[in-house]
Order: structure tokens, then C-alpha cells, then sequence
């Protein structure tokens, strides 16, 4: 299948959003990936300076996964998200300026403070929210492809998740049931080598598409460094799924920058510095994309500054936002504890 | 606080049919199921088998097999795939055969479906519904025997009944359906046929209200689920020995009516606190708490307790038996407070 046939697709399917030219297309995405790179830097930036309370787990370096997959979604499809879900809930649709808010607790953020960075929900962009639960989320992405079905709709589910969900049960219930019933769910699974401070390949025996493919399930690896590869994909599962065939599992290899979260700065006891030194120099996501636009002359360099100088501008704004917002009223603390 | 004596003297000329527990489960499901098509019911041989207690026998014939769905065996897949489609506009009714079973599905009820509203800031909820059994003496041994529902009544955003009637057990479970929360109604096996009076107009009943079965002035015995029966037998032995004790039953652990059952302690002087789980660290442990805080100043004797023993649910008959308050141990314990021994 052609980029531009899939880009035409997605145009198409996204009745909602006024049609791209396929240019504008990538350049959308660069921009999302170039966003989430900087959103990281700045959470980064507010834990080591004792900014932002608790703890934080980065995506940078995947950025690829994330814009990719949510490009070829509509708005009112569904996600499930991990606790490394900044990328996720900002490629759904999450504005910055709330996503900061929700990181430092306060009132303005997606959940009134009361998630934090592993809880970000948004339903207005179909996020169903990311969980500080590895795996937790997969009975949730598939009763919300179930509901799809139930109720006529034609949505689909998306459920990320990582290498360490692989060693959960639940994942694989449920994806049993997702093939039995034909349900409009697609697991993708990010695969960026560590589960937590432990090489995959120390916990996961066997093949890893094989896992879906033994319930039935069509599965495809592709590079997750690759945004365009992750896109295409991701459009012919949507696809799929749209027409009533059923589930997905989309394996993404990628690369996780920093470490399990903001304060394991001492790897060398898991990973080597040229191993994260060639993942960054040799297989940035956004830098590959970057190279792309400028030979296919969809964008030349400065163009393409330019747009990092304005997202940097948009992200400081939000930080600033945020720090300045109000904290949450003390007698918060007792609602919403029952609907 | 209602009671349903009087609801149902005032509905008796006006259709009351005598039910079993399980037809009363059956007939609340199949109106909630008539009345709002978002409501569907999952679990393992619930369609065509009915599950093994035949709770659902029918339901499939009326509702189809999109609606009553046989699950894989699979309790924290079916209860996931209940939470996500709780979230995206369902009303699912998850099945979980024995309440030993919770221990599988304990992630998606404590961490998933109870938090989802809070952690959220309020925007979503999960109007789940899970369905499963609580109660010993059926001789199915340790693994099949528990009352769980602690547990679960130990998790903020989860909310737990414990039906004792057939028509309370109608009432409880239509209202777990439409409420917004998630909600555990567990039903105890031993009295899936047990007969009691039920309205066929339709009516529900409210979480938080607490109902007299009995009404008395010397002790008030607390008494949940299958412990209600155990409750008024002792009763009226009690009765027979000039104790006028009073049988109050909660109906909901979470929420709870603490008002009553603190009324009921004040107007008594004494109380004991009698229910099928675990005795340590359970619902009594909570539930007697109230009242001793509640009711100090007029009680005549310690708030005691009246729980399952401290064991794993034993196989033997003779062994088993001795794991349930009875009805003499309340006795027993009755006199003592009321200074009859």
C-alpha cells in the first residue's frame, strides 16, 4: 500500500477535520512529534528543579508511535494509554497548557489535578485515559471496541501498551475475545527494549506477533522510528476495523531515551551509552522525518525550524500557564469519589 | 428508613407473588434489560446454561445471545472489557460465578472501574455492575465458599449490597443497574430458593437504607445477607426467653446506613454484629465500630461480633458447620450480653 494512498484514506475517514493535502499531512505530524519532544524536555526540566511533584516517565524517542498510530484515528476513537502516555493523550488531541496543569496538579488539568501524569483522561478527545497499571488498560481499549459494536458505532480502540504488558494475563483474555467477536480494537504494542530496568528479551519468551497471531489476530511489525511505517500501518487496521473484521496488533520497535522514569539517570547496569548515543544520532524519529520532507521538498530547513521555534513558544507558554495556575480547593478532596 | 412489611401491606391486595431469590434476580435483569438496551449481562455459561445455579435460565431465549453473552473463562477479561464499555456508554452486568473468584478480577474492580470517576476529575464513570455469590455449608470446600465481600467494601468508589430477601435482592440489584458507580451485589448461594413475598409492580430500592426485619427493644442484632435468616431464628428463640431482640439489616455495606444502625443500638442498649465473612478484619469489625462510636453513652454491654472463623472453608461437613454463626451462637451470646446466663 502507497503513503498516499493510505493519506487519502485518512482524509477520507476523517469527515470531521477539513482535508489535508498529503504534505500538509507530514507536516502535521512532524510538528505533533517535534511538540511531545519538547512537552518531554520541559517535564524533564520541572522535575530536576523540584517543579513537579512525583515522578514522571518519558517518551521521548517515540514519538513516532504515538503521532502515527493517532493520525490515522478520528477524533471520537478511543484510546488507552500507559504510564509513559504524555505522547499518547498530546496526539490524541490534548492540549499542552492542561497537560502541564494536570502534571503539577493543579485545577486547570485534564482531571482537576486529581490524575497526574499517570492518570491523564480526556474524553473529549476519546482518550479513556492513561494507567499506572502495566496492562491495565487492554480490558478497557476492548470493552470500549465492544461498546463500539454494541451500540452500532463505528469507532475504534486503540490500546497502547509496551513490552513489559506482555507479561500480563489480561492482555491475553482479552485479546481472545477481541478475535472471537470480530471487536474494533487494535493493540499496539511499543516495544522499546526495556521493561522498566530489564532487557525484553530476559522476560518474554518467544516470538512477540506470534502472541496475536495465535488467537487469529493479523499482526505487523514495523519500524517505529518510522512515523510514515507506523501511519500506513495503523490506517489499514483502522480500516479493518471500520469494516467489522475485527482486531489488530501492531508491534512498533522503538526507543525509550531516557530511562524507566525522570530520575533513573544511572543506566549503565542496563544499557549502554552508545547504545542510546546510536538510537538518538542514527534513528530519531523526527530527525528521519525531517530528512524525508526536505528531499521530497515538502519542506526545506528553515521551514522546518520555524515550526520547532513555534512549538517551543506554544510549550514554554503552557509551563508558564501551569506554574502560575491555581492548586486545586482543599475541599476537592472528597468529590468525585462517586458519580 | 423503609421497610418493606409496609410497602408490601400496602401492595398485598394489589399482586404479590411468592419468588424465589433467583426468580427475583431473574425478574430484575430481564426488566432492567426491557427497559434500557445499553444493559447486557457476560460471564462464564450464563446463556444457555443459565450458570449453574440456573439464576438466568430464560434470559437468552427473551434477550438473544448479543445481549446474554457466554465468556471464555476469562473473569478479568470480561470484567476489563465491562469497565471500558461501562466508560463508553454500556451498562454491563458481569457475572462472576463464585465469589472466590474476585481475587482474579480485584485490578480492574479496586484499581480500574473504582478510580477511573476520581482519577479523572469527575468526567468519567463506569456504571458497572458485577454479580457474584457469597456463602458457606453447600460443601464445595475452601476455594468455593468465601464471603469476599469485605474486600471489595474496603475500596473508596466501589459500592457493595448484600441482599437478603428475594425481594430485596430485586429491588438492590435494579438499583445497582442504574446507578452511575460501579457496584458488587453479592448473592448468597445457599438462598437462591428461598421463597419470599415480591410485587409485580415495579418498584426499587435505595443504596444507604437500612431495613428492619424485626422490630425489638432488648438487643439489636445486625445482621447481613444469609446472616438475616440465622438473625431472626435466633429471634424468636430469644423472644421465647423474654429477650426482644431486633434484626436490622444494612442491605448495602458501602453505602452504609450508619444512622440506623446507630438508632437501633441507642434504642436497644446492646448489639451484635453477625455476617458470613471472615470475622477478622471484617464488615463486622467496621460495622460494630460505628455503633460504639455512635452509641456509647446508652449502651449497657460491648459491641460484639459474629463472623465466620479464621479459616480456609473446610470440605467435611462436620467442619464446615462449625465455620458459620449459627443461630445458637447468637442465642448464646444474646443472653450473655442481656445477663441471662
Amino acid at each position: 500500500m502507497t503513503q498516499a494512498r493510505t493519506a487519502r484514506q485518512a482524509q477520507h475517514a476523517s469527515h470531521s477535520e477539513p482535508a489535508a493535502t498529503e504534505g500538509e499531512l507530514w507536516l502535521g505530524m512532524y510538528r505533533q512529534m517535534v511538540t511531545i519532544r519538547l512537552f518531554e524536555e520541559q517535564v524533564n526540566d520541572l522535575y530536576k528543579t523540584a517543579r513537579m511533584p512525583g515522578l514522571a516517565h518519558l517518551y521521548s524517542g517515540e514519538e513516532a508511535v504515538a503521532v502515527g498510530v493517532c493520525a490515522a484515528l478520528r477524533r471520537d476513537d478511543y484510546i488507552t494509554s500507559t504510564h509513559r502516555g504524555h505522547g499518547h493523550c498530546l496526539a490524541k488531541g490534548a492540549a499542552v497548557d492542561r497537560m502541564f496543569a494536570e502534571l503539577l496538579g493543579k485545577e486547570a488539568g485534564y482531571c482537576k489535578g486529581k490524575g497526574g501524569s499517570m492518570h491523564i483522561a480526556d474524553q473529549d478527545t476519546g482518550n479513556l485515559g492513561a494507567n499506572a497499571i502495566v496492562g491495565g488498560s487492554a480490558g478497557i481499549a476492548t470493552g470500549a471496541a465492544f461498546s463500539s459494536k454494541m451500540r452500532g458505532a463505528d469507532q475504534v480502540a486503540v490500546c497502547f501498551f509496551g513490552d513489559g504488558a506482555l507479561g500480563q494475563g489480561i492482555v491475553y483474555e482479552v485479546m481472545n475475545m477481541a478475535s472471537l467477536w470480530k471487536l474494533p480494537v487494535i493493540y499496539v504494542c511499543e516495544n522499546n527494549l526495556y521493561n522498566e530496568y530489564t532487557h525484553y528479551s530476559e522476560t518474554t519468551a518467544g516470538g512477540l506477533t506470534a502472541r496475536a497471531q495465535a488467537f487469529g489476530i493479523p499482526a505487523e511489525e514495523v519500524d517505529g522510528q518510522d512515523v510514515r511505517a507506523v501511519y500506513a500501518a495503523t490506517s489499514a487496521m483502522v480500516e479493518r476495523a471500520r469494516l467489522g473484521e475485527g482486531p489488530s496488533f501492531l508491534l512498533c520497535n522503538t526507543y525509550r531515551y531516557y530511562g524507566h522514569h525522570v530520575g533513573d539517570i544511572q543506566r549503565a547496569y542496563y544499557r549502554s551509552k552508545e547504545e542510546e548515543e546510536h538510537w538518538k544520532t542514527e534513528r530519531d524519529p523526527i530527525t528521519l522525518l525531517g530528512g524525508w520532507l526536505t528531499e521530497q521538498g515538502i519542506a526545506d530547513a528553515a521551514a522546518l525550524d520555524q515550526m520547532t521555534q513555534e512549538a517551543r513558544a506554544e510549550v514554554e507558554a503552557a509551563v508558564d500557564f501551569a506554574l502560575n495556575a491555581p492548586f486545586p480547593d482543599a475541599s476537592e478532596v472528597d468529590q468525585d469519589v462517586y458519580a | 428508613m423503609s421497610t418493606p412489611s409496609t410497602t408490601l401491606n400496602q401492595t398485598e391486595s394489589a399482586r404479590v407473588r411468592e419468588l424465589t431469590l433467583a426468580q427475583a434476580i431473574r425478574e430484575a435483569l430481564a426488566e432492567e434489560l426491557r427497559r434500557d438496551a445499553t444493559v447486557y449481562v457476560m460471564g462464564e455459561d450464563v446463556a444457555e446454561a443459565g450458570t449453574p445455579f440456573k439464576v438466568l435460565s430464560g434470559l437468552v431465549e427473551e434477550f438473544g445471545p448479543q445481549r446474554i453473552i457466554d465468556s471464555p473463562i476469562s473473569e478479568v477479561g470480561i470484567t476489563g472489557i465491562g469497565v471500558g464499555a461501562a466508560m463508553t456508554g454500556m451498562r454491563p452486568v458481569v457475572d462472576i460465578m463464585f465469589g472466590d473468584f474476585i481475587g482474579l478480577i480485584m485490578d480492574q474492580l479496586a484499581n480500574q472501574a473504582a478510580k477511573i470517576h476520581y482519577m479523572s476529575g469527575g468526567k468519567l464513570q463506569a456504571p458497572l455492575v458485577v454479580r457474584t455469590t457469597l456463602g458457606a455449608t453447600r460443601r464445595s470446600a475452601a476455594q468455593h465458599s468465601q464471603s469476599l465481600h469485605a474486600w471489595v467494601s474496603h475500596i473508596p468508589g466501589l459500592k457493595v449490597a448484600l441482599p437478603s430477601t428475594p425481594y430485596d435482592a430485586k429491588g438492590l440489584l435494579k438499583s445497582a443497574i442504574r446507578d452511575d458507580n460501579p457496584v458488587v451485589i453479592f448473592e448468597d448461594k445457599m438462598m437462591y430458593t428461598l421463597k419470599g413475598p415480591v410485587p409485580e409492580e415495579e418498584y426499587t430500592i435505595p443504596f444507604g437504607v437500612a431495613d428492619i426485619k424485626r422490630v425489638g427493644t432488648d438487643i439489636t442484632l445486625v445482621a447481613t445477607s444469609s446472616m438475616v435468616q440465622v438473625a431472626l431464628a435466633a429471634a424468636e428463640t430469644l423472644e421465647q426467653l423474654g429477650i426482644s431482640a431486633e434484626v436490622i439489616d444494612p442491605r448495602t455495606m458501602v453505602p452504609l446506613d450508619t444512622a440506623a444502625l446507630v438508632a437501633s443500638a441507642r434504642k436497644t442498649s446492646r448489639a451484635i454484629v453477625i455476617d458470613e465473612g471472615y470475622q477478622r478484619f471484617g464488615v463486622t469489625a467496621e460495622m460494630a465500630a460505628v455503633i460504639a462510636d455512635g452509641a456509647f453513652y446508652d449502651l449497657d454491654a460491648p459491641v460484639k461480633r459474629l463472623g465466620a472463623m479464621d479459616v480456609p472453608i473446610p470440605f467435611s461437613p462436620v467442619l464446615e458447620d462449625q465455620t458459620v454463626p449459627t443461630p445458637t451462637a447468637v442465642i448464646e451470646l444474646a443472653k450473655t450480653l442481656c445477663g441471662r446466663v
